[in-house]
């Protein structure tokens, strides 16, 4: 065995422990027949705690790369890695609480959801193009299962025929986007791509360069739910069991991210060191295409939004503007703007984790997603009133809840890289929004119900919804740290 | 010799009929087997760029990679139909209506 390989193991600690967790999984699904819902659940929720722990460590082990240059290991691997590990561990925590997944045997679904997990941690790592694409595929083929997990549901299962139907094609056009930009570059590794561009060889393909840029968009568009790669989302969204859709809207959307942010900022763009800029090559000039597909995606994801009824869609579309935003914050090429995706990030998975709980619980009494069953919601339960409440507001972005810092910081990064205007189409979707949320607010408030029965949690659900109410409120009372945290996490592997 | 432009100009015909193929046919089968033709137009690029790129072996190797992905998805992508098949009846895509808005 090479000496290499077995250096670098002990970095890659947090998916050797998921991968074991996943295999056991699997065996204790098989062998303990009896037992198996309960133990299945304890080994995944042990095995990602265990993750964490490991990843938390790897903080200070400075930008390098791991297995030949294959993976890489910087704050911002390290960064993606906890948050994606803590949204798999919330949402496993959601999963036994469903009414939609109970009918169901779990076993499968906590390994699926450890497969996905560690493709995620993969994806959010990977600095090759090869690893960058079997890793979406490894998240992409199975999300597709998760969401059609419901196996005698129409809607699940078309759902899934769609989601696959079209990750399928956007990830092969994609594909078809990263052999045109090996043949053009003649290397896989994005930092050797940027080298080449920087020395300005491939320049007279500018045309074919700028092709495969927009072929190789159509896998992160359609990771992260951006326009025009969004058709799946809305109807996923709805189909797919709750616990799965909450997964979806969060947890592979920030590897997405963090896949587009790497790819873009060390493939494409070039900096001098100790500057805090980046920019496009001028043969390859890709930002302006970004820039549209940001503007176009908050547009239509809000102005969408306003006319759906039922709440999955809601959240679907309201998910579709929020990576409209967070294209914002990559899209202004600066570290400001990295660190602004990077809050945002955090804020975005409490505040929308919960409110898919919380949808989440009202289907578990009433059977039903549509907002008029929402009416009257205030009488039958004022907790989840005034939890959904609590995350829609902060979804809109008003202060002083989490919501509001995210979008502050995209903005004032828009701002000072002289993009006021950008800012100010960021500022005018932010008030389309407040519409569709306050609607939701209006009718469980103020509209009448047809059922007047209290809602009465059990206190497992109960104390899931605190945990995500308690840092959608109290975010800015640990204010210093998270900035601390996002600053340091912004070091990207840079070299070759 | 083969100059590799032939190459480029099949592949990127196999990838236009590809992606009419999921354009146009109505059968869910079909539309997979025009999601085949995508990854193998990608598989051609790299088998060709890398035979004519110097001596660089990483193109073929990450057409394996390719080979072995289209596999599992075609696993995959069969499994969802087939149990779509079973409730519905068709794999007729026009069917697959119950979601919209």
């Amino acid at each position: 065995m090479h000496p290499y390989l077995l250096r670098d193991l002990h970095l890659f600690y947090p998916e050797i422990a998921i991968t074991v967790t996943l295999l056991l999984v699997v065996v204790a699904d098989i062998v303990l027949a009896r037992v198996r819902g309960k133990i299945t659940f304890f080994l995944t929720a042990l095995g990602l705690m265990v993750a964490f722990a490991l990843t938390v460590p790897l903080f200070g082990a400075g930008e390098r790369t791991l297995f030949f240059g294959m993976v890489a290991l910087d704050p911002m691997a390290v960064f993606f890695k906890g948050f994606l590990i803590l949204t798999s561990f919330l949402v496993l925590l959601a999963a036994p609480g469903s009414r939609e997944l109970a009918r169901s045997h779990l076993g499968e679904f906590y390994a699926l959801l450890l497969g996905v997990t560690l493709g995620m941690l993969l994806l959010a790592s990977s600095v090759d193009m090869l690893m960058l694409f079997l890793s979406l595929e490894m998240v992409s083929l199975t999300s597709y299962i998760m969401v059609g997990y419901l196996r005698d549901d129409r809607q699940s299962n078309e759902a899934s025929l769609k989601y696959i139907l079209f990750g399928a094609v956007s990830t092969g056009s994609m594909l078809y986007g990263i052999t045109l930009l090996f043949g053009l570059t003649g290397t896989t590794k994005m930092a050797a791509i940027r080298e080449v561009l920087a020395s300005g060889v491939a320049a007279p393909n500018g045309m074919a360069l700028l092709v495969s840029t927009a072929l190789i968009l159509a896998g992160f568009g359609f990771k992260t739910a951006a326009v025009p790669f969004h058709f799946w989302c809305p109807d996923v969204y709805t189909g797919a069991p709750t616990p799965v859709t909450a997964f979806l809207s969060v947890a592979p959307k920030a590897a997405g991210f963090a896949t587009l942010i790497r790819f873009f900022f060390t493939g494409l763009s070039e900096t001098t060191p100790g500057s805090t800029q980046w920019s496009a090559f001028p043969a390859l000039n890709w930002s302006f295409l970004l820039l549209i597909v940001s503007i176009i995606t908050m547009t239509l994801g809000n102005i969408a939004a306003l006319r759906q009824d039922n709440m999955k869609r809601m959240l679907a579309y309201s998910s579709i503007a929020h990576a409209g935003y967070l294209l914002m914050g990559t899209v202004v090429l600066s570290s400001e703007g990295v660190q602004a995706v990077l809050i945002y990030l955090i804020t975005y998975l409490f505040m929308n984790l919960g409110a898919f709980l919380v949808v989440i619980e009202i289907f578990n009494r009433t059977g039903s997603f549509d907002l008029k069953d929402y009416g009257g919601l205030y009488k039958r339960s004022p907790f989840l009133t005034i939890a959904m409440t609590i995350f829609l507001l902060s979804l809109m972005g008003i202060p002083p809840f989490a919501g509001f810092f995210g979008k502050l910081f995209v903005f004032g990064a828009a701002v000072n890289r002289n993009l006021a205007w950008f800012a100010v189409v960021g500022a005018l979707n932010s008030v389309i929004a407040v519409y569709y949320y306050a609607r939701v607010i209006k009718t469980m408030i103020m509209e009448p119900s047809a059922d007047g029965r209290r809602i009465q949690l059990p206190w497992t659900s109960q104390a899931l919804v605190w945990v995500m109410l308690l840092p959608t409120i109290g975010m800015m009372l640990v204010w210093d740290s998270i900035q601390k945290l996002t600053n340091e996490s912004m070091k990207l592997f840079l070299g070759s | 010799m083969i100059p590799l432009t032939h190459y480029l100009i099949v592949s990127a015909c196999l990838f236009s009929f590809g992606i009419m193929a999921v354009l146009t046919r109505k059968n869910a089968v079909n539309v997979l087997m025009g999601i085949e033709l995508i990854l193998n137009s990608a598989n051609l690029n790299l088998v060709a760029f890398s035979k004519f790129s110097s001596a660089n072996l990483n193109g073929q190797i990450f057409a394996v990679f390719v080979i072995i992905i289209a596999a599992a998805e075609a696993a995959v992508a069969l499994a969802i139909v087939l149990s779509m098949y079973r409730i519905v009846k068709t794999v007729n895509l026009d069917q697959a209506d119950t979601l919209k808005g």
